[in-house]
């Protein structure tokens, strides 16, 4: 056998590592990352996978666009504050809107199982419907497929979306600067806690519901406002945390954070307490990080904070290019540490 | 957040650190004994605000790190059979047996559950009839009552298909066990808050007297961890041995007197193997006389397994406090958490992974500071 072929052929996640797919090779961590890197960027390398953004952003005669797509998988499929329907609609929005294009067309395919109720369905949909008008996008083309019962969980749904780019700069991790400021536009941990305390059967005083919401809206207000966004990233799997190492590796800058200024809700923070969670890498669907220059810092807050996706928004840190592809973060106390990834998802501790 | 945040304030701690500052005259070794206390440690850099004479060592109680591979491979091995459904701690599905974790049998299409109390494994139990329902019972004094807890319940409920994997250890034979090794370098213990709450601490008191060792009962917030480390530097420098309580707003000395009760009744003390340690005589607990039916070692065969652990692994040299984890060949590189050479770079409360996670440049770090000392 020729060395091309013995070469191109060997699987390049080790076999004798993970010979099976985790659960953790979706949680977001380090070896979702080693799975996307080894595996398929590797594989379909171009200039625009190697981005490794939200989207792909192209030239097209006339117009910029940014492309891409999600899978929803949830469990239960519907939890307080949201249902994948909406997530569906919204994680989309979403990773278009961090590049800086405005969403317009969506497709959606989804995959049923045997037996699933019909007005299930029906809700999902119509979930669908409400959060593509709120978000001002039209769903022009889609797929059915129904598979075995068993061999599904219900639904399962892929978006993919189309968007018409704003920004004239190149919106992504490689534009952050020396000097910029983070901002967050609300409190984190809540999606992430939502669903967990649905699906393990945790109660609270008060339900804790996701903040699944579409995100583009408050970043046009942003480029309406003269901001010029360097970067922007959606906090979903993995969290603030997994977000910030994934931009600061990329920039090859040192982020440094501050945990006092990061809002995270009572309820939330009990819940990870109780858990032995740490909010920072919990997975939100309606908060970004968002880096802009020190001088448009102020403008950028007031304009976050007269949106109602950004009531809550805050200045959460600094970029600096002293330890470059570090996150640090001043911890309650006072003193200094490293903000790393994790390795698979969080699992609850135990005591 | 009420009755937490009070115990993270930044003026408070700095407060205590110049406290600790002011009182040390010479270099002092001291040793968190629980997993939660090393990770508060490293998670919010209480060390970091310590005076270069304080070096906190960290101890073996992180239950995950200390649980025999053996054990490991007998979860394995029980969670693998098609009538069982299997329920464990989170944290445990990690850690590598001799070859795969529970995990990759979950993978593999094991019925795993992640629960949060044994308590949820016998509600498991009791909806599943036709299945076999085993709980991974596992962890210090502190899990034991729930654990004890749920195999009465299952008793008196005959609830006969459910069973418990056993691995409970204890924590004042660990101490005699690294005080009684020759290289021990351990001065004085900040001792786990939460197995105290349980057993209170009248066995420490003749650990103190017979090793000239001052042992704090301390919490585990930052501040809690701080004034623990005041009280036995006060104790170093005064020439005291004794024991003290800084956890008073949970720990009583007598314990958990009900809870002790039930744990008494239905474990009984048994010499146990620590993973990176070895056996250690009456260190652990199993099913006491009249509960050995809940005892999934017994019900899947499974008693006799052995197993070698892996060489390269210094985790033993780490739980005794002889080593810190950047000391070790393979930190941070040939032993990461994707791919633990041993049970500390596993679980969060590990000292490997939490050394990890939130100084992987510590040995970097480490290495400055003793240049700077003139130790190298």
């Amino acid at each position: 056998m020729n060395d091309r072929w013995s070469f191109t052929l060997s699987c390049p996640i080790p076999i004798s590592d993970y010979p099976q797919i985790l659960l953790a090779h979706g949680g977001g961590g380090k070896l979702m990352h080693q799975l996307i890197e080894r595996m398929i960027v590797s594989t379909f390398h171009n200039p625009l996978l190697d981005v490794r953004h939200d989207s792909a952003v192209f030239e097209s005669p006339g117009a910029r666009l940014a492309f891409t797509t999600d899978s929803y998988v949830v469990r239960p499929l519907f939890f307080p504050g949201g249902d994948i329907g909406d997530l569906a609609v919204n994680g989309t929005v979403n990773d278009l809107a961090m590049c800086g294009a405005r969403p317009l067309y969506l497709s959606v395919s989804f995959i049923l199982e045997e037996g699933l109720p019909m007005e299930t369905l029906w809700r999902v949909v119509q979930s669908m419907r409400r959060a593509a008008d709120i978000a001002g996008v039209q769903l022009v083309t889609g797929d059915t497929k129904v598979v075995d019962r068993g061999k599904g969980d219900g639904i399962f749904i892929t978006t993919a979306g189309v968007g018409a780019v704003r920004s004239e700069l190149p919106i992504r991790p490689t534009s952050v600067r020396p000097g910029d400021v983070l901002l967050l536009n609300g409190d984190i941990g809540r999606h992430g806690i939502a669903i967990m305390a649905v699906r393990e059967g945790l109660e609270f005083e008060t339900a804790i519901e996701s903040d699944t919401a579409p995100l583009a809206d408050l970043v046009h207000a942003l480029f309406d406002g003269g901001i010029t966004i360097h970067c922007m990233r959606d906090l979903t799997r993995g969290g603030l945390a997994s977000a910030l190492v994934e931009i600061a590796e990329a920039a090859d800058l040192h982020i440094h954070i501050d945990e006092q200024a990061i809002p995270v809700r009572e309820d939330v923070r009990g819940a990870c307490e109780i858990l032995g969670l740490d909010p920072l890498y919990i997975a939100n669907e309606g908060r970004f990080a968002c880096f802009v220059p020190a001088a448009q810092a102020e403008r950028a807050l007031a304009i976050m904070r007269a949106h109602p996706l950004g009531e809550n928004a805050t200045v959460i840190g600094r970029v600096s290019d002293d330890r470059a592809g570090l996150v640090t973060m001043t911890s309650a106390i006072g003193a200094s540490r490293i903000v790393d990834m994790l390795s698979g998802e969080q699992l609850p501790r135990i005591c | 957040m009420k009755y937490i945040d009070e115990y993270r304030d930044a003026e408070a701690a700095k407060r205590y650190a110049e406290a600790i500052a002011r009182i040390t005259t010479r270099p002092w070794t001291l040793m968190e004994l629980c997993g939660g206390q090393t990770h508060a440690i490293v998670k919010f850099g209480v060390d970091t605000l310590l005076p270069p004479e304080i070096r906190l060592v960290h101890g073996p109680g992180c239950p995950v790190c200390v649980t025999p591979i053996e054990l490991i491979d007998k979860a394995i091995a029980i969670a693998e059979r098609p009538e069982v459904i299997f329920c464990s701690f989170g944290d445990m599905l990690r850690v590598p047996g001799t070859q795969r974790d529970l995990l990759s049998v979950k993978a593999a299409g094991g019925d795993v559950r992640i629960v949060y109390s044994p308590l949820d494994a016998l509600k498991i139990a009791r909806a599943h009839p036709d299945r076999q329902v085993v709980f991974f019972a596992v962890g210090f004094e502190t899990t034991a009552p729930a654990n004890a807890m749920a195999v009465e319940q299952a008793r008196r409920q005959n609830i006969t298909n459910f069973s418990v994997l056993v691995s409970h250890v204890l924590v004042p034979p660990a101490m005699e066990a690294i005080l009684g090794a020759p290289d021990n370098q351990v001065q004085g213990f900040l001792a786990a808050g939460h197995v105290c709450t349980v057993m209170g601490y009248t066995e420490y008191e003749p650990l103190a007297k017979r090793y000239r060792v001052p042992i704090v009962v301390t919490g585990f917030e930052p501040l809690d961890i701080l004034q623990g480390v005041l009280m036995c530097v006060q104790q170093l420098e005064e020439g005291r041995t004794e024991v003290e309580n800084q956890y008073s707003r949970s720990v009583r000395r007598e314990g958990n007197e009900l809870a002790r009760q039930l744990v008494a009744q239905v474990f009984r003390i048994v010499p146990r193997t620590w993973r990176g340690v070895g056996p250690i005589p009456q260190s652990g607990l199993g099913l006491a006389k009249g509960y050995e039916s809940f005892d999934a070692e017994q019900r899947f065969g499974v008693a006799a397994y052995t197993a070698e652990e892996p060489t390269e692994c210094i985790s033993g040299l780490i739980m005794r406090g002889v080593k810190r984890p950047f000391e070790c060949p393979a930190f941070g590189t040939r032993c990461v958490p994707e791919h633990p050479l041993g049970a500390p770079m596993v679980s969060s409360e590990g000292a490997c992974a939490a050394y990890y996670r939130y100084r992987p440049d510590a040995h970097r770090e480490v290495i400055v500071i003793e240049q700077e000392r003139g130790a190298l």
